[in-house]
């Protein structure tokens, strides 16, 4: 993509940008909403507060280039491009989701975008996105991989072997760690030591700390990061400070009966840091848009959510008999 | 045909899978040197990018054959010892025998996971065990279990040109076993089952390495005069129920040998599928020779009192014969 001199967004691109992010929250909210409702087949995962990751890395990046996702991936299916209709529907257990509603919220992958799908182990895409580096060398398709995981997965073996591999052969692998600060029910810091980056920085990987929620600082992060891993001169390391706005899952309140393990006020600090307000703010201080116009994008936004429910609530329940049909390619389990 | 060793029968399907399809890529610890002789000499004629040894990081390794495969690569992955699923066990039971299901078929993973099991060599405990059960109970990836030099180079075949994942159990205390291997390009099917000896008064359902005691067995069985068939079922996964119903709708009377542990074996499975559909044929219990539910000792001594021997087969089917 072309950026301007400075290395940020066009101001069409900063305008994409904020449209995504916000497309991201407000699908969100609502299935934050029919969590609370109790109308949704399974839990979910939110990614509310750490839009700008997602969207500053995949708005850099081709349909053809690869990512894995995490079990908090919406936002990173969205990013990369993935219908919302049919990741909704695919939540809603619906025949007409992206998965035809054999993954739910945890899994929702689309191979015609890149998305090889988000995850339900911890650290389970790790492996998943350096294979798929490894055939982008082997091939020289020019393809990058981006994989995304948190600071829980930072503490998972399979992550140093990882590293380990990918900067020994020198595949073309963006790792973007996000680090929201929590591992699932537990503060990052009291299960972690040391710094996560060094880890990379270990391997002699080239690694950037950067502002998780200034999706400008990811976007420039990215383009540096993805052009050095195209170039073929290995991999890159991302480390994108944010922070987890809602629980591990919606419902955690319930299952952790009264138990807490972090304070609101935490939650309020950060808040003030959104993403997207941000953003926004950015745009009209530099002219790009008025806040009449950021108003127009953000009823567009949510004429495309409720479009999105609607289509899942008139979809057909998903079919049974895939379950069969499904698990082998042209053979029955 | 032409006699060859197993090893070599692995080797020469390697060779002539890469040398038909450029997206045949195989990768693992140590397989340009290749300490079972299969992957031997892929080096020099197909170079690094199409095998390389890897670092030692089987939870790596699983994943990466998941990722490679849909990049689009045929996968072959070399396990070494089938005890080293198990440290790289999350991609395979979470990730390549799911992803197909999970994204509503969008995925196709043609990977081919190699892996050496079977004990009788004092190996000990952690080079020595029969992992398939586990592996059976996955639900989205194949099991083959060749017994002979030329199942495995036909059914080695059929798995890299597949389209799902497959574990290729190799008979590691047979690899210098020898046997008639057809010239020239030839597959052979998944769940077909091979009937190895006809036989009419017992039939002997062998797995894999327990082949060889099998045919033994039988022997010694005619010369007691029992009459004794003897069926490989070759892939577990898929698995060929009707090779099995009919010769038990013969004989009436049998015995499963597997060298995995007893409990949830494949045998324990077989025993289950005959108690379901040919509970009328049967003429006596269904009797299994299996590893009693223990580690693999060291020992000589130790090892051969727990590993399933012609003997115990003979007992066992005598025992069977017998019963009224």
């Amino acid at each position: 993509m072309t950026t301007q001199p400075s290395g940020g967004p066009t101001p069409e691109q900063s305008l994409a940008l904020y449209e995504r992010m916000l497309l991201i929250r407000r699908t969100e909210e609502k299935l934050s909403a029919d969590a609370a409702a109790g109308v949704l087949p399974g839990a979910v995962h939110l990614y509310i507060g750490q839009e700008a990751v997602a969207t500053g890395v995949c708005m850099q990046l081709k349909d053809s280039d690869w990512i894995t996702s995490t079990h908090r991936g919406h936002g990173h299916f969205l990013a990369k491009g993935g219908d919302v209709n049919a990741m909704m529907a695919e939540i809603w257990g619906k025949k007409t989701g992206i998965c035809k509603g054999m993954g739910g919220s945890m899994h929702v992958a689309d191979l015609s975008k890149g998305i090889l799908g988000a995850n339900g182990i911890v650290g389970g895409g790790l492996a998943i996105s350096v294979g798929a580096a490894f055939g982008s060398k082997l091939s020289n398709d020019g393809r990058v991989t981006v994989c995304f995981f948190g600071d829980g997965a930072a503490n998972q073996g399979v992550f140093m072997e990882c590293l380990n591999v990918s900067s020994l052969w020198e595949l073309p692998v963006v790792f973007v760690c996000e680090h929201n600060h929590f591992c699932e029910f537990t503060r990052a810091e009291q299960v972690t030591s040391g710094e996560i980056i060094n880890r990379a920085r270990a391997f002699g990987i080239h690694a950037v700390k950067v502002d998780g929620n200034d999706v400008e600082a990811v976007w420039r992060a990215t383009a540096e990061a993805v052009a050095l891993a195209r170039s073929g001169k290995g991999p890159c390391f991302i480390e994108a400070e944010t922070y987890r706005i809602k629980g591990h899952m919606e419902f955690e309140k319930e299952l952790l009966a009264g138990g807490k393990y972090r304070e609101l006020d935490e939650i309020e600090q950060w808040r003030a840091r959104d993403p997207i307000t941000r953003h926004g703010e950015r745009l009209v201080k530099a002219g790009i848009a008025t806040a009449a116009q950021l108003e127009e994008i953000g009823a567009r936004v949510a004429r495309q959510v409720e479009e999105a429910v609607a289509f899942s609530h008139r979809s057909e329940p998903a079919d049974e008999s895939l379950v069969f049909d499904l698990m082998f390619a042209g053979q029955k389990p | 045909m032409a006699r060859k060793r197993y090893t070599q029968a692995i080797n020469e399907a390697l060779f002539e899978e890469m040398e038909r399809d450029p997206k045949v890529i195989v990768f693992g610890e140590d397989v340009e040197l290749a300490i079972f002789g299969d992957t031997r000499g892929l080096l020099d004629r197909f170079g690094r990018n199409r095998i390389r040894n890897t670092p030692i990081c089987e939870a790596t390794l699983t994943g990466m054959a998941v990722g490679a495969a849909a990049a689009g690569y045929r996968v072959v992955l070399h396990m070494m010892f089938s005890n080293f699923l198990y440290t790289g066990f999350d991609a395979i039971a979470n990730q390549m025998a799911k992803l197909r299901l999970m994204t509503g078929g969008q995925l196709e993973l043609p990977i081919t996971i190699l892996s050496g099991y079977g004990g009788g060599r004092s190996n000990a405990a952690q080079h020595s065990d029969t992992p398939h059960p586990l592996l059976m109970n996955l639900g989205g990836v194949n099991v083959a279990v060749p017994a002979t030099p030329a199942d495995a180079k036909g059914l080695l075949k059929t798995a890299i040109r597949g389209r799902n994942p497959t574990f290729f159990m190799e008979a590691s205390g047979r690899g210098g076993d020898s046997g008639e291997v057809p010239d020239g390009d030839y597959t052979v099917p998944f769940g077909k089952a091979a009937i190895a000896r006809e036989g009419s008064d017992v039939t002997l359902i062998a797995i894999g390495t327990m082949l060889k005691p099998a045919l033994g067995a039988a022997k010694q069985l005619e010369a007691n005069g029992i009459s004794a068939e003897v069926i490989d079922p070759r892939t577990l996964v898929p698995f060929d129920e009707d090779t099995i119903l009919r010769s038990v709708r013969k004989t009436g009377r049998v015995v499963v040998v597997d060298e995995a542990r007893d409990r949830c074996s494949a045998a324990s499975h077989i025993a289950a599928i005959l108690a379901d559909k040919a509970f009328g044929s049967l003429k006596a219990p269904v009797k299994r020779v299996t590893v009693p539910d223990v580690a693999m000792p060291y020992a000589p001594n130790a090892e051969a009192k727990v590993f399933p021997s012609e003997a115990n087969i003979v007992s066992a089917a005598s025992a069977v014969a017998k019963a009224a």
